[in-house]
């Protein structure tokens, strides 16, 4: 294989590394020029600090769905039940804490507990009895609904304790004496990671090379790493300037982080896909695929519960309408994002590029005065188009 | 007799790579004229050429059929010439009967309403035409892979036939089927119709073809008169792989040690229809470097036997006991049946052996990523270097470790599912089918295969249907049948009429209709 490319004339290698690259930074590129119109078209309002982290907060728990949802499309499943499921959770959490004065962190993780149990009982019926996720999870969705409406008896119910709220509307602590209106302590958290990020892909690609294996062309790698470590600092130098890094972002991207890492390098997450891309090789190559299909409705009712638990915070109310239509902007998300319907395909990192795209749109077109009427109609196109062109792709 | 089919000078190619350069290639009325060639010689792209699926301008070359120079658009064009193809994968709809299946496209029909009785009349004249005896209200999915052939045929019929393709007819049938089928098409001949027949199985080809015509690397390489002259396979075999094969099964000296597998009183039942039961208490063992051939009829229980034996995956109310290396087990798991060190290669690679969207490196660690995850996180550059080895020690025909396995041809695929199985270190492998579908020269490198397995101290079981192959590569040939093993012979004495006489003896005896089919199989040299 070395040998191969060493052989291969360079302008080739870059010409095919570009092409093979393309469909992966396809959905990125889409949410560059998406941000780039939307920040020309509302005359730089997009990227301001404050609808910066106002966007954050918006999507916050979509995107935190979305990385139980991938899961579940992967295994070739769907659950439909995570907006009801997350809008009963937040019912749930406001029972506990306003109603009964639970303590909020023992409250939080009864909240959990409830999440995952629901995605236990439906996994249940989708893993080993083999009803399609799609009627479990419809069925899910109207109980849960229900459910979220007899809890809170059709009302309002709030307002949390002020140590919950800060889960959504809190902001790390700072601990450096204040420049201005910069936050250092998330301009340093933000500097440190954009040096991670290039360090941690340059001792991969050493490694890689010193075991000869074909790697990415040298310029290309220095212009993504520069490229990734400008955009992680500007984002950051963005969010600094407001009221620094929103404690919410900080638990997100701790939860990309680790599904991403999971998805790529670990057993689970190969056995996952594997279930996937063909369930009945995968049980005969020794996969349990019903454990696995459980597990992954599990952790989509985890998260669920957690995006519940987020969005309540932000409200700092739980209504019986919370949670209204979140499986389809998930679900969409994930779409988006590259996820196949057939199961066996798709990334973490494109579902939250999927989730981004959607909330950048969202918030966009809510800046541009365009009516909730013709948003709908655009996010739809956008979906069906970002299927067709990835489909169009494959083809190709 | 002039020709009824000519395709002069075709020539084709795909983002620059040539699929057929200048071939010429001709069907006489009432021919049967075989196209072999290994897989990827082109045999389909020719096919594809002239039915249309290519149209007019997408290649170099005319086509003159019956006299006219014809330029199809799509596959219409050639249907409504009577030039019908009939796929490797059956197009047939498994929930719906065979008289719907039939008449799917084309319904007789008044006023947009469907004519039943008509339906039904000319579904079983078509049916007595391809000789299968069934209702035309049967559903497709309760009909054996052989019957559903027959269906394909007799929709076929159904239309305007002059020219019938074939693309592997045989490829999933029984030696009894199989021959069943060879007889229609010369029944066809008689009719004046024209058949082209794509196969890899040569004692078939040499059965029926008129005409043979070798295909390879997209180029006509040979073409055999069988009327004008006597077949001979070897010089087929010769212009297909352009290499001398002195023989089609390598040579092999077996060393035979203890007993590694051995499973006494082992009974399973219908998982459907639990009162069935389907493996009648049989015993069977394997030995250190043996290879043991399972021989019988389609539906003798012989995939449904290793499936149970492999972790219990087909089957309910399974008992008896396995023993592995003198040692009771019980594996009651398919993950537990690989600890244990047995693997079994299916006889369905696409459906049940292959993740195909997945790479080649994917699909060669799936059945053992513990080997190369410690601590559960998977060592990518380990793995990597294991696909590699394998990718050599197997020699995988792909552009890296990193192609999808869908992209691979038959007998590469192969290759991947067995170097899966192989890197789970097993003591005992059966092999399903394992040459199904796979080219001459791919064969003969699974073949070697199988042999250094041996060679290892492997046990290796060995199911197939093409009796020549069992013949060619075990030590021990077991016959299977009806659930129970009906005889036992040993390699060098095992012939095709004695395995076939175990299994019709056992038929007369059960007084089971299938004795017909049976006699059909065994009257083949």
């Amino acid at each position: 294989m070395t040998d191969k490319t060493v052989s291969l004339p360079e302008e080739r290698r870059h010409g095919s590394f570009i092409k093979n690259n393309l469909r992966n930074y396809g959905m990125l590129m889409s949410l560059l020029a998406i941000m780039l119109f939307f920040q020309v078209m509302t005359g730089g309002t997009l990227l301001q600090p404050l609808n910066l982290t106002n966007l954050v907060l918006q999507n916050s728990y979509i995107v935190i769905m979305a990385l139980g949802m991938l899961l579940v499309i992967v295994t070739g499943h769907i659950d439909l039940s995570v907006g009801s499921v997350a809008g009963f959770v937040g019912a749930v959490a406001a029972l506990l804490m306003v109603t009964y004065k639970v303590d909020y962190t023992l409250a939080f993780i009864i909240c959990l507990a409830v999440g995952a149990a629901i995605g236990a009982a439906q996994g249940y019926w989708v893993a080993y009895f083999k009803i399609p996720s799609f009627i479990v999870t419809l069925a899910g969705m109207l109980v849960f609904k229900g459910l979220a409406l007899a809890v809170l008896q059709g009302q309002s119910l709030g307002p949390f304790p002020s140590t919950f709220q800060k889960l959504s509307s809190g902001f790390i602590p700072e601990l450096l004496p204040e420049a201005g209106t910069l936050h250092p302590t998330s301009m340093l958290i933000g500097a440190v990671l954009a040096l991670g990020l290039v360090y941690a892909s340059a001792k991969s690609r050493t490694r890689e090379v010193s075991h000869g294996i074909e790697v990415e062309p040298y310029a290309f790698f220095l212009g993504k790493s520069i490229v990734l470590a400008c955009a992680v600092l500007y984002f950051t130098y963005l969010i600094a300037t407001y009221r620094g890094l929103p404690n919410v972002l900080v638990i997100m991207s701790a939860l990309i982080a680790l599904y991403g890492f999971v998805t790529r390098r670990t057993v689970i997450g190969r056995q996952i896909y594997a279930v996937g891309g063909n369930a009945k090789a995968a049980g005969l190559s020794g996969i349990k695929t019903e454990r696995l299909t459980f597990f992954t409705f599990v952790n989509m009712g985890a998260l669920a519960a957690l995006a519940g638990l987020v969005f309540a915070a932000r409200l700092n109310t739980a209504t019986p309408k919370a949670g209204l239509g979140f499986e389809l902007d998930v679900i969409a998300a994930c779409f988006i994002g590259g996820a196949s319907a057939y199961g066996g395909v798709g990334r973490v990192g494109g579902a939250v590029v999927g989730a981004m795209i959607m909330g950048v749109m969202n918030n966009g077109m809510s800046i541009l005065g365009i009516g909730i009427d013709y948003q709908q109609v655009i996010k739809g196109l956008v979906l069906l188009g970002a299927v067709c062109i990835d489909v169009y792709n494959q083809r190709r | 007799m002039t020709a009824m089919l000519e395709m002069r000078n075709v020539s084709k190619s795909f983002s620059g790579v040539q699929a057929l350069r200048d071939v010429n290639f001709s069907v006489e009325a009432g021919q049967i004229h075989a196209l072999v060639g290994e897989n990827g010689a082109g045999k389909s792209t020719l096919m594809k050429v002239l039915s249309g699926v290519y149209p007019a301008g997408s290649y170099e070359g005319t086509i003159v059929f019956e006299g006219e120079e014809r330029r199809f658009r799509d596959i219409n064009d050639s249907e409504a010439l009577g030039i019908i193809i009939i796929h490797q994968e059956l197009a047939l709809i498994p929930l719906m009967s065979i008289a719907e299946n039939i008449f799917l496209s084309h319904p007789p029909s008044k006023f947009g309403v469907i004519d039943r009785d008509e339906v039904y009349k000319r579904t079983r004249e078509l049916l007595a035409q391809v000789g299968l005896k069934e209702s035309p209200d049967t559903l497709i999915t309760d009909l054996g892979v052989g019957k559903q052939q027959l269906v394909e045929i007799a929709k076929a019929l159904s239309k305007r036939v002059r020219m019938l393709i074939l693309d592997e007819p045989t490829a999933s049938l029984n030696e009894a089927d199989s021959a069943a089928l060879l007889e229609r098409l010369m029944k066809f001949r008689e009719q004046g119709i024209g058949s082209i027949l794509i196969s890899h199985k040569l004692n078939e080809v040499a059965k029926v073809a008129d005409h043979i015509t070798v295909l390879r690397d997209g180029r006509t390489v040979d073409g055999i008169d069988c009327r004008a002259e006597p077949i001979q396979e070897d010089r087929i075999i010769r212009s297909m792989v352009n290499r001398d094969l002195a023989h089609r099964f390598p040579e092999r000296s077996a060393k035979i040690g203890e007993p590694v597998l051995e499973v006494s009183n082992w009974s399973v039942y219908h998982p459907i229809h639990p009162d069935r039961q389907v493996i009648k208490n049989v015993k069977f063992g394997v030995k250190r470097g043996e290879v043991v051939g399972i021989a019988g009829l389609m539906g003798a229980g012989r995939t449904e036997f290793a499936m149970s034996l492999f972790g219990r995956s087909w089957g309910t109310n399974i008992s008896g006991r396995i023993a592995l290396e003198g040692h009771e087990i019980a594996l009651t798991s398919v993950a537990a049946a690989i600890d244990a060190g047995l693997a079994y290669v299916t006889e369905d690679r696409k459906q049940l052996g292959l993740i195909l969207a997945d790479d080649v490196r994917k699909n060669i660690t799936l059945a053992s990523l513990k080997q190369v995850a410690p601590g559960r996180v998977i060592d990518d550059i380990a793995e990597l270097k294991v696909a590699s080895d394998y990718r050599n020690r197997m020699r995988i025909r792909c552009s890296d470790v990193y192609q999808e396995t869908s992209q691979l041809s038959g007998g590469n695929q192969q290759k991947v599912v067995l170097s899966k199985w192989l890197m789970t270190d097993p003591k005992v492998l059966i092999l399903d089918e394992p040459t199904r579908g796979i080219d001459v020269g791919a064969k003969y490198e699974i073949y070697c295969i199988i042999n250094e397995l041996a060679e290892a101290g492997r046990g290796v079981v060995v199911i197939s249907s093409e009796m020549p192959e069992l013949l060619g590569i075990c030590d021990r040939i077991c016959v299977m049948n009806d659930g129970a093993f009906v005889g036992e012979f040993p390699g060098a004495e095992a012939t095709q009429e004695k395995i076939m006489r175990a299994i019709m003896r056992n038929e007369r005896s059960n007084g089971n209709g299938a004795v017909e089919a049976a006699e059909m199989g065994g009257s083949q040299p």
